[in-house]
């Protein structure tokens, strides 16, 4: 029984791992933040069947926190945004799908060699879950660096910030009042995010960061 | 004896059904989509009528031309009655390994684009070359998937693999399911459904596999078309053997787990056939430059599957 436990806990996590891929498969903005919904929908149910396994009732509120805010709350705001700013058609990458889906394999295979030599005594299946929540943080670093639309680095920021959620959430012992003050320092970034947008796009018309470069004279 | 039965009864098995899904997946779809839609035997009727008519073929075309459509259906029926549906114990069981799978369809695809190239018309030309940047990308998907099934199994045998499935040897394992996503990626791909290809269309532009049999006619094209049927009712039972081997009679079962073994394999490709009519019915097809990031991200989800074997340590 124990051991289907933790193939569930393994399996949820993979699935958030996936979709933090398919963020970097998605070329059209509406298609990122539906993809990016789901990834948090599947880490709310993450830490809700961590919670069940380790018995420990506060990942529940994690749980919730994670649906209501990042699933819900933030893909809609940004939702709004997007038609806000009439930016709703395809997104431009500084690289290829192709190209920035390998170095996200290198990206993972890089997260399982950290890991392996860090972890020697833990079991696999701490390690397993731990190299799931790292390549997720790495992906969504990832992202920010290969997007140029605001609107995008800010998904892969949100990414990043779930794959800090599952490693937490896999750990045993992680206080409730850290994950909450995360939570909300997020939406509190969202905020700034969306005035930020507001502010970018006034000043350049557009919310390709690619502009800023020439502003800051490091393009002519 | 009695796997020489067997595997005659597969055999006939896989040509009488394959037929009937493809028919299946088109009245679920047409349901899907608010048409009464033809009826489940509509492509039995297509079929006969068929081989009823006269081929035609082009006064350009080469023996080539009227070989291609007798290699390209035996290569797909000998592939299809290689995989074992209802029960592993078959003479050609030991022989079904996915690398010859993968070899027969590569025969096929092949002849296939071979023929499209030899009348001489562009679409032809365009449908074999786009068919063999599809093959380019999805075999070595495929072959990755082997080669992370066969770490976790010891074995490219499906019957072995599905065997070590069912008796336990693995639990829910990560890498499995990123096989799984990899192989049903590669399938789609392969038997030409809709992100990658429509094959109820035959719009210039889009086409890939019906821009290559676009000269065939008659008993040409009726091979054709049963070669198309077998491909997709193939992966269905080679998804079902490798992922979801339960129920499948083992050796020496008797008439009743034969019996069960049936109707666990109808039950399986059925419902692999409505998921797949739901499934191309919510989503439009993609442009044939958007193909290549498909299939690069079956390579890709294969190659993880590979990488989480060492972590997980099952290896």
């Amino acid at each position: 029984m124990q051991a289907l436990h933790f193939d569930i806990a393994h399996m949820i996590d993979a699935l958030v791992l996936m979709m933090g891929f398919g963020l970097l498969y998605q070329r059209r903005l509406r298609s990122v933040l539906r993809t990016f919904a789901f990834q948090a929908t599947a880490l709310a149910a993450a830490a809700a069947w961590q919670a069940y396994i380790q018995e420990a009732p506060h990942l529940y509120a994690t749980a919730a926190i994670a649906l209501f805010f990042k699933a819900i709350a933030v893909p809609m705001a940004l939702n709004w945004l997007v038609q806000r700013l009439g930016i709703h058609r395809a997104v431009e990458t500084a690289l290829g799908v192709g190209p920035s889906m390998m170095i996200g394999v290198v990206l993972v295979a890089l997260s399982i060699l950290l890991v392996l030599p860090v972890t020697e005594n833990a079991t696999a299946l701490t390690r397993e879950s731990l190299a799931l929540a790292m390549s997720v943080v790495l992906l969504g670093l990832l992202m920010m660096i290969t997007r140029r639309n605001a609107v995008t680095q800010v998904v892969g920021f949100m990414a990043l910030e779930n794959g800090l959620i599952l490693a937490a959430v896999g750990a045993k012992g992680m206080p409730l009042v850290v994950e909450i003050s995360i939570a909300f320092s997020v939406l509190v970034a969202m905020i700034l995010f969306g005035i930020f947008f507001f502010r970018i796009r006034e000043r350049f018309d557009s919310l390709d960061l690619h502009y800023l470069e020439f502003y800051r004279g490091e393009r002519q | 004896m009695t796997s020489f039965v067997l595997q005659v009864v597969q055999t006939l098995l896989c040509i009488a059904l394959a037929p009937l899904v493809t028919g299946l997946v088109r009245f679920v779809k047409s349901r899907l989509q608010g048409r009464r839609g033809p009826s489940l035997l509509q492509p039995y009727r297509d079929l006969y009528r068929l081989l009823q008519k006269e081929a035609i073929v082009a006064d350009s075309a080469s023996w080539l031309f009227r070989f291609a459509p007798y290699v390209t259906f035996a290569a797909v029926w000998l592939a299809a009655a290689m995989v074992p549906s209802f029960s592993t114990e078959m003479l050609l069981t030991p022989a079904a390994d996915l690398i010859a799978l993968v070899a027969l369809l590569g025969l096929a695809r092949f002849f296939t684009a071979l023929a499209g190239m030899d009348v001489g018309t562009s679409f032809g030309g365009i449908g074999a070359s786009r068919e063999m940047m599809i093959a380019s990308l999805a075999e070595p998907a495929m072959l990755m998937m082997t080669f992370t099934l066969s770490l976790l199994a010891g074995s490219t045998a499906p019957a072995i693999i599905g065997g070590f499935v069912v008796g336990g040897g693995v639990g829910l394992e990560v890498s499995l399911a990123l096989a799984l996503a990899a192989v049903v990626m590669v399938a789609i791909a392969e038997t030409g459904r809709i992100p990658v290809d429509n094959p109820a269309t035959h719009l210039e532009l889009t086409m890939v596999h019906e821009a290559m049999v676009l000269e065939y006619s008659g008993r040409h094209l009726a091979l054709m078309e049963a070669a198309g049927m077998l491909r997709l009712l193939l992966y269905m039972s080679l998804i079902a053997c490798i992922f979801a081997p339960w129920g499948v009679a083992q050796p020496g079962a008797g008439l009743g787990g034969l019996a069960l073994g049936f109707v666990a394999y109808c039950g399986k490709v059925a419902a692999m056939a409505v998921a797949l009519a739901w499934f191309e019915s919510m989503i439009a097809k993609m442009r044939v430059f958007r193909v290549a990031d498909f299939l690069g991200g079956a390579l890709l989800l294969a190659v993880l599957a590979t990488i989480f074997l060492y972590v997980s340590e099952a290896v």
